[in-house]
């Protein structure tokens, strides 16, 4: 029995709470899951298919390995040949293809040294023990992982090193979670918020969806239960005509976040515009380096040649990030765009829309 | 995204927790939360505790349908 | 520490004084002691099963076993999911000049307690050594000569619509103890190898039960990769329950920290049985009375729906297909 987890995951409740939303459920509704954990969970289980057939759930642009820009992913693999600069990197960016298909799987084949990290805190261990390689740090994720990519820098800081940088590819959320609602294109009744970036983050980002946009939130952990609760939730507040922001995973989730993660991210990084693959450029959503920390950002201290993308014109994932759009709609999904070959960015990683249900299937 | 497991701290040492996830046991990092103490549940995200679970809320999901909780 | 070095595979002094101070010395039986460049071996009135693999994994010393261990089990088992009881193994050993000589012979007593256990006889071998990084330390090979059990006839082409998929036992562990040494991913798992010589148990299934079709031990890609390997170029498809799949919460809250699917994740010691679905019960009670299937578990069917795929009922009753595996799993962050 795992504590915290297994008691989410009992199939009779599940059950019940799939039959309370049905009975509710009149109208034909769009609710949006923003995060890819969210999709994932709710492919994985097939929660989609027991809620009925009024409510249609839309995967969002939370997918941090999803909306690494290609010259992005072309920066990580042009790092790669810089003889003597070790990547370490999540697994998650392992098999993403740059413009030419080269993947960092493919460059560590050919003789790259790229190791796969399950934490930036590993990546200060190994600079401090080989003091004759550097270490870059790929650091992507939202507001759940930036924190932690800041704790390595101060520890950096701390003990001196002079190897240990990061490629700092992290992104936040209000920024896009405002660019994608306020277009009308995808025409959302309700919002699956994310579960983790709010521990870190806080709720009150939600405030102006609910009170501006006047579409309900809840804040949701990744559990069967607690999804299935938070589109009971929403369903029943879009029923009523009512938007307010719910909080379903006290558990893990403060009104104010994590304050002390807040104020490390806030020493280390400074906002800056960023591009969203599929999305376009979204200003003030991206995490630079303060000047103070300016020596552990990789590209301060290496060059890197650009390489010019080549855009797939018939990908629809702009779309389908803003959930205005499903796989299914993509001419591209299934035959010439899969996981082995993607071509846009929700196939890249396994919990974008595309690869979720390429996987799963229906 | 924000792939992350609740464990149990067993140990403190300096700022490393050792956590405990069902016999499994992973040293984590201190950095970002507060005041964290030995027996207490956190929540583990890339080799860091993220958040202390509050265990008296622990149930919100599985008691909402009991009337337990509000929706607000 | 003595260590082997280029002139431990040269074919002089040094390499007789290595055959015989730790190959025959722990190996040794009427075959190998007589030190034939073949091994002479009795007449058998049986169709000979015959295969052979290969050994390269790290860390050679693992929670639950070795490279030495590995390398007869899975002979052993390859022959065994066939209906085939081994005899015979020969033995090819790759040394990188460096590697310590107590490791070496550790793993030489493996192989000899295991052959034992086993039953088989190493009949065969050989030895090179190569220079400094032109090996992963140590690389074996063995081979395996079995002998067909009679009325046996076990074939994927037996395979039909209604019979039942059995696992058996927990799945995911070798896979998890073995990352649970893996630099950065360090952690302390109470997850073993399964890494384990099946022979016996799968004799005393095949001698006491009829309507076993197939069987197929699930190795690298887990139980998914092996599922998908049977249902692919076939009419039928294959249903999972999720829930009646075995997992230790050893290797759940491995999979769990670092993102993985169980399904998908290594076995060594673990065999997926397609069989006659009125057998099902009784080959159960028979691998659960053995030690390597007390967790033996009815996992699924074989269906007419869905033909060359495996599909998966979750457990709240949907569907969803279980893949083929497209890269080697990674655990993931986000």
């Amino acid at each position: 029995m795992l504590k915290f987890i297994d008691e989410y995951r009992d199939k009779g409740l599940c059950m019940d709470i799939a039959e309370k939303i049905r009975a509710i459920s009149k109208r034909k509704i769009k609710i949006m899951e923003v995060c890819g954990g969210h999709t994932m969970a709710i492919r994985k289980n097939g929660i989609h298919k027991i809620i009925g057939e009024n409510i249609k759930l839309i995967s969002g642009p939370g997918c941090p390995v999803c909306v690494t820009s290609i010259e992005d992913i072309d920066s990580i693999l042009a790092l790669s040949r810089i003889k003597g600069l070790v990547i370490c990197t999540f697994g998650d960016i392992f098999n993403v293809p740059g413009t030419k298909g080269a993947t960092l799987a493919k460059q560590r084949a050919q003789g790259a040294d790229v190791r796969i990290v399950y934490s930036a805190k590993d990546v200060v261990e190994f600079a401090g023990s080989e003091r004759d390689k550097n270490f870059v740090f790929i650091s992507i994720g939202f507001e759940t992982t930036a924190p932690t990519a800041a704790a390595a820098i101060l520890q950096a800081a701390e003990e001196d090193l002079n190897n240990f940088y990061i490629l700092s590819l992290n992104k936040t959320m209000p920024q896009a979670l405002k660019a994608i609602l306020e277009d009308n294109r995808a025409d959302i009744d309700g919002l699956i918020c994310p579960g983790h970036v709010s521990t870190i983050a806080g709720i009150d980002m939600y405030n102006f969806i609910v009170d501006k946009l006047r579409i309900p939130c809840s804040v949701t952990g990744f559990e069967p239960t607690d999804i299935l609760t938070s589109i009971y939730i929403l369903t029943e507040l879009v029923e009523k005509n009512q938007a307010k922001l719910v909080n379903a995973y006290k558990r893990a989730v403060r009104k104010h976040g994590n304050e002390k993660a807040l104020s490390i991210m806030d020493r280390v990084f400074k906002a800056s515009d960023t591009q969203w693959r599929g999305l376009g450029n979204i200003p003030g959503s991206g995490l630079l380096l303060k000047d103070e920390y300016l020596r552990f950002d990789v590209l301060h201290t290496f060059k890197v040649d650009k390489v010019a993308s080549i855009p797939e014109n018939e990908c629809i994932c702009g779309d389908i990030l803003r959930g205005a759009k499903i796989p299914s709609e993509c001419r591209l999904f299934r035959n010439i765009c899969t996981p082995s070959n993607p071509r846009g960015a929700c196939m890249v990683s396994s919990e974008g829309s595309c690869a979720a249900a390429y996987r799963y299937g229906d | 995204m924000c792939w992350s497991v609740p464990g149990k701290i067993l140990d403190i040492k300096k700022n490393i927790a050792t956590v405990e996830i069902s016999g499994l046991k992973k040293d984590v990092g201190l950095d970002i939360i507060d005041d964290p103490k030995v027996g207490e549940y956190v929540i583990v995200h890339a080799g860091y505790a993220i958040q202390k679970v509050d265990e008296e809320s622990a149930n919100f999901t599985i008691d909402f349908f009991k009337g337990k909780h509000n929706n607000a | 520490m003595s260590k082997i070095t280029l002139a431990h595979g040269s074919g002089g002094r040094l390499t007789q004084e290595l055959i015989e101070n730790i190959f025959f010395k722990h190996l040794g039986n009427k075959f190998l002691n007589k030190n034939d460049d073949s091994a002479i071996l009795p007449k058998e009135v049986a169709n000979i099963a015959f295969t052979t693999d290969s050994f390269v994994i790290k860390p050679f010393f693992f929670p639950g076993g070795d490279i030495g261990k590995l390398s007869i089990c899975g002979t052993v088992n390859d022959l065994a999911v066939n209906g085939a009881t081994p005899k015979y193994i020969g033995c090819g050993f790759i040394l990188e000049e460096g590697l310590d000589m107590e490791d070496l012979v550790k793993i030489v007593e493996s192989m000899a307690h295991w052959a034992k256990v086993a039953g088989v006889d190493i009949v065969c071998g050989d030895t090179k050594v190569v220079e400094k990084n032109s090996a992963d330390s140590i690389f074996i090979n063995t081979s395996g000569i079995g002998f067909l059990r009679d009325g046996l006839d076990l074939g994927i082409g037996n395979i039909s619509v209604g019979d039942r998929i059995i696992v058996t036992g927990n799945i995911a562990d070798h896979g998890i103890a073995l990352l649970s040494k893996r630099e950065v991913f360090d952690f302390e798992s109470e997850s073993l190898s399964d890494c384990a010589p099946l022979n016996h148990m799968l004799t005393a299934l095949t001698d006491s039960v009829k309507g076993i079709r197939f069987m197929r031990d699930a190795t690298r890609g887990g139980v998914a990769t092996t599922l998908n390997e049977i249902a692919k170029h076939n009419n039928f498809g294959i249903m999972v329950e999720e829930e009646r799949v075995p997992v230790s919460d050893s290797a759940r809250s491995a999979c769990e920290l670092l993102g993985l699917d169980p399904m998908y994740i290594a076995n060594e010691g673990k065999v997926l049985i397609v069989i006659d679905k009125k057998s099902e019960a009784r080959a159960l009670a028979v691998l659960r009375n053995n030690e390597y299937g007390k967790n033996a578990a009815s996992i699924g069917e074989i269906t007419q729906d869905n033909p060359n795929m495996v599909c998966l009922r979750t457990p709240l009753g949907t569907t969803r297909i279980l893949g083929m595996l497209t890269s080697d799993p990674i655990p993931r962050i986000c």
